[in-house]
C-alpha cells in the first residue's frame, strides 16, 4: 500500500476557538447512528453551526471561508488546548477531514482523537501558549490567508511569521515516510504476532 | 529492576519496535460493539483481509438498543441497520456475538468483567473511551478509533508509544454516603480533564483495597474523563475472587497457574513512578458536576466557582458552561430543579449500584415533576436485580425499570433530554448535548444522588434525604 508523504501542509486556515472541545461537539452522537463513514463532513460541529430552531448561529464552520475549504477540500483548523478529548469515535476526525481540513494546529490534542487523525493522514501540530495565541490572531486578522505546517522542519509559519511546531516523533515519522497507515507494517510482523501469541498462556488455546 | 504493572504488561505483549519507534503491540481481547465496528469490518473486506485471531474479539451491542422496546425490527430503521450489521460481520468472521437474545447483551464494559473474559495482566482494546473500566482488574485497557479496531481485527496487534505511569493513591474510609463515583470525580476535579494526557493512572491505597470490584469499576472508567486513556488497579484476592467460576474463567488445573501468572504482573513495592498524587479518603464529600465538563465539579455543599477565582485558562470555559447550564457563579447548586434522573450507564449501572440505591429508596416516591428512569447495564444484572425484587422497589418509588443498554449516558437511541432539560445522571459525560438535546443539561453525581434528586426534584444532598 503506498501513501502519499505528508511532509507540507499549505492551506486556509480556520480559527476554532475554545479548549476542551469533546467529539460530541464535533459531531453529535445521532451522527454515529452510521455503517459508513460518507456524509459526516457537513454535520460537523452541526449543533454549534445550527440552532434549536433550525437556523443557522454564527460559527467558523458557517462562514465563507469555511465554505470555500469545504470546496476546496483544503483547510487548516486552528484549534485550543485539550481538543477532541471524550469519546474515542473516529467519526470526529472523519467528519473534519471530509468537511475539507487536512491539517491542525492547536495547544493540545486528545490522545484518541491524535491518533485518529494521524491514521488518517491529517496531522495535528501543537504551537507554545503564547505562538497559538499569535496564529490565532492573525487567521482572525487576515481570513482565509494561508497556513503552512512544514513537518521537516517542524514548523508552523503564517505570513512572514514562523513558529516552532511539535509533534510526537513516531507520528512525524509516520507522516513523513508516507507510513501513516500502520496496517502494513502491521502485518509484516505475522510471525512475530504469532510468537507473542504462543507466550500468553489466555491468547494460545 | 522493579516495574509498574503497566511496564510489565506492556513487555509481556510487545511483539516487535517498528520502523516509526512505536511499539507493536499484542492485544489479547478484544471487545467490538455496533457504533464503531461497522466501518472497520467495511476496511477488512475492501483490503482483502481475514480477522487473524476470530476467538480473541468478542461483541455486544449497547448503544443503539432501545431501553423500551424489545422486539425487533426496532422503530429506528437505522438501529436495527447497525445490530444487523454486527449480526452479519460477527457471523461472517466466526465471532462470538453476545446478542439481545442471549441473556448476556450489555454495555460491553459490563459484559467483559461478567462474562471473565476481562483478566488481569492483559491487553484489552476496544472502539470505545470507557475501555479503561476493564483496568479494574488489572488489565492494561485502552480505547482506540476505528482504523485501529481493523488493525486489531487484521493482525491482534497496534501501533502504539508506551504511557508514563501516574499512581493516585487515596487513603482510608469513605465517609457515609460518599462513592466512588465521588472518589473519580474529585480526582478529575483537582487533577483536571486533560491533566492525565500521556499518563495511565494506577489508582492505590488503602480505599481502592477495601473497594469491590465494581467500584473499582467506576473510578477506572472515568480515567478518559481525566484525560487517561487508560486506568488500573493491581490485582488483589477480591480481582481473583471475582473472576473465579465465570464463563471464560480459567478452569480447574489452569486456574491455580493463572492466580499465580497474575499476581506476578501486579506493580512491585519498589517500583518508580512517574509521578504520584495521594488523597485521603476523609477529605471527600458527595461530589456534582456544575459544568459542561467533568472536570467542573464541588462538593454538593460547595458554591459553584467565582468567575473572577478561576485561572484565566479556565475561565472561558466556565463562562461558556454557566450559559449552557443557566447557572450562576457564587450559588449553591443544591436546591437546582431537575426535570430528569438518569440511573444506569457504564460508570454506574452495575448490581452493585441498584442494590446500594434500592436500600434507600422503600417508602419514598419520585416528585411528580420528574422523569426517572433506571437502566441496567447488563441482561444479567437486570436478572440478578429481579431475582432480588429490586425492580419493584424503584417502580413502586416511581421509577421507570428499563432494558439493557447505554441508554440516557448518550443520544443514540430514544431515551434523550428535551429542550433544556436538566438531568441528575449517574453517567460519565456532562457534554453540550451529549444527553441528546442540544440545550439538555446535565449533572453528573453518585447514583444516590441522582435518587435523592428524583425524589426532590431539585440536585440534593443524599445524606440529608436519606438520612446515611
Ligand atoms: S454507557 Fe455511556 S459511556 Fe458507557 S459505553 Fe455506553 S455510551 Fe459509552
Amino acid at each position: 500500500m503506498s501513501l502519499a508523504k505528508i511532509t507540507q501542509v499549505k492551506a486556509p486556515a480556520l480559527a476554532v476557538p475554545g479548549d476542551d472541545i469533546d467529539t460530541d461537539r464535533i459531531i453529535p452522537a445521532r451522527f454515529l447512528r452510521c455503517v459508513t463513514f460518507e456524509g459526516l463532513g457537513e454535520h460537523a460541529f452541526r449543533d454549534e453551526r445550527t440552532g434549536p430552531d433550525g437556523q443557522d448561529r454564527p460559527h467558523p464552520l458557517n462562514s465563507e471561508q469555511a465554505a470555500q475549504i469545504a470546496k476546496d477540500k483544503k483547510g487548516v483548523m486552528v484549534v485550543g488546548f485539550n481538543f477532541g478529548c471524550g469519546s474515542s469515535r473516529e467519526h470526529a476526525p472523519q467528519s473534519l477531514w471530509r468537511f475539507g481540513f487536512t491539517a491542525l494546529v492547536g495547544g493540545s490534542f486528545a490522545e484518541i482523537f491524535f491518533g485518529n487523525s494521524t491514521a488518517l493522514g491529517v496531522p495535528c501540530v501543537t504551537l507554545s501558549k503564547d505562538d497559538l495565541a499569535e496564529l490565532n490572531l492573525f487567521v482572525q486578522k487576515n481570513p482565509g490567508t494561508e497556513v503552512a505546517i512544514d513537518l521537516e522542519k517542524m514548523n508552523v509559519s503564517a505570513g512572514d511569521k514562523t513558529w516552532k511546531a511539535s509533534i510526537p516523533a513516531s507520528a512525524r515519522e509516520s507522516l513523513i515516510s508516507g507510513k501513516w497507515d500502520p496496517i502494513a507494517d502491521l502485518l509484516e510482523g505475522s510471525s512475530a504476532i504469532e510468537k507473542t501469541a504462543q507466550s500468553l498462556a489466555y491468547v494460545a488455546k | 529492576m522493579a516495574k509498574t504493572l503497566f511496564q510489565k504488561v506492556w513487555e509481556a505483549h510487545t511483539v516487535r519496535q517498528l520502523p516509526n519507534g512505536q511499539t507493536q503491540l499484542f492485544i489479547g481481547t478484544h471487545l467490538i460493539h455496533e457504533v464503531t465496528s461497522p466501518q472497520a469490518f467495511g476496511m477488512l473486506r475492501d483490503l482483502g483481509l481475514k480477522v487473524k485471531y476470530p476467538h480473541r474479539t468478542f461483541a455486544t451491542v449497547d448503544h443503539i438498543v432501545p431501553t423500551n422496546e424489545l422486539k425487533e425490527p426496532y422503530s429506528d430503521p437505522i438501529a436495527q441497520e447497525m445490530i444487523e450489521a454486527l449480526r452479519k460481520n460477527t457471523k461472517d468472521y466466526g465471532i462470538r456475538f453476545f446478542d439481545t437474545s442471549t441473556g448476556m447483551q450489555g454495555i460491553v464494559h459490563m459484559v467483559g468483567p461478567e462474562q471473565g473474559i476481562t483478566q488481569p495482566g492483559t491487553t484489552i482494546a476496544c472502539g470505545d473511551s470507557h475501555t479503561a473500566t476493564h483496568g479494574a482488574f488489572g488489565a492494561i485497557a485502552f480505547g482506540i478509533g476505528t482504523t485501529q479496531v481493523r488493525d486489531v481485527l487484521a493482525t491482534q496487534t497496534l501501533s502504539l508509544s508506551p504511557l508514563k505511569v501516574r499512581r493516585i493513591e487515596v487513603n482510608g474510609k469513605l465517609r457515609p454516603g460518599v462513592y466512588a463515583k465521588d472518589v473519580i470525580l474529585h480526582i478529575i476535579r483537582d487533577l483536571g480533564v486533560n491533566g492525565g494526557i500521556g499518563f495511565a493512572y494506577e489508582y492505590a491505597g488503602s480505599t481502592f483495597d477495601n473497594f469491590s470490584l465494581e467500584e473499582r469499576m467506576t473510578v477506572c472508567n472515568m480515567s478518559i474523563e481525566g484525560g487517561a486513556r487508560c486506568g488500573y488497579v493491581n490485582p488483589d484476592e477480591k480481582t481473583f475472587e471475582y473472576i473465579k467460576g465465570r464463563p471464560h474463567a480459567p478452569k480447574a488445573a489452569d486456574w491455580d497457574a493463572a492466580v499465580v501468572r497474575w499476581k506476578s504482573f501486579a506493580s512491585d513495592p519498589d517500583c518508580k513512578y512517574d509521578d504520584i498524587k495521594v488523597y485521603r479518603a476523609e477529605d471527600i464529600r458527595p461530589t456534582v458536576t456544575w459544568g459542561i465538563t467533568p472536570g467542573q465539579a464541588i462538593f454538593i455543599d460547595e458554591k459553584m466557582p467565582a468567575l473572577e477565582l478561576l485561572n484565566a485558562a479556565d475561565r472561558a470555559t466556565a463562562e461558556d458552561a454557566y450559559k449552557h447550564m443557566k447557572l450562576s457563579p457564587s450559588t449553591p447548586i443544591k436546591g437546582t430543579k431537575v426535570d430528569v434522573a438518569f440511573l444506569g450507564s457504564c460508570t454506574n449501572g452495575r448490581i452493585s449500584d441498584l442494590r446500594e440505591v434500592a436500600k434507600y429508596l422503600k417508602g419514598h416516591k419520585v416528585s411528580p415533576t420528574v422523569k426517572a428512569i433506571v437502566v441496567p447495564g447488563s441482561q444479567l444484572t437486570a436478572i440478578q436485580a429481579v431475582k432480588e425484587g429490586l425492580d419493584k422497589v424503584f417502580i413502586d418509588a416511581g421509577f421507570e425499570w428499563r432494558g439493557a443498554g447505554c441508554s440516557m449516558c448518550l443520544a443514540m437511541n430514544p431515551d434523550k433530554l428535551v429542550g433544556d432539560q436538566l438531568c441528575a445522571s449517574s453517567s460519565n459525560r456532562n457534554f453540550k448535548g451529549r444527553q441528546g438535546s442540544q440545550t439538555g443539561r446535565t449533572v453528573l453525581m453518585s447514583p444516590l444522588m441522582v435518587a435523592a434528586a428524583a425524589i426532590t426534584g431539585q440536585v440534593s444532598d443524599a445524606r440529608e434525604i436519606f438520612k446515611v
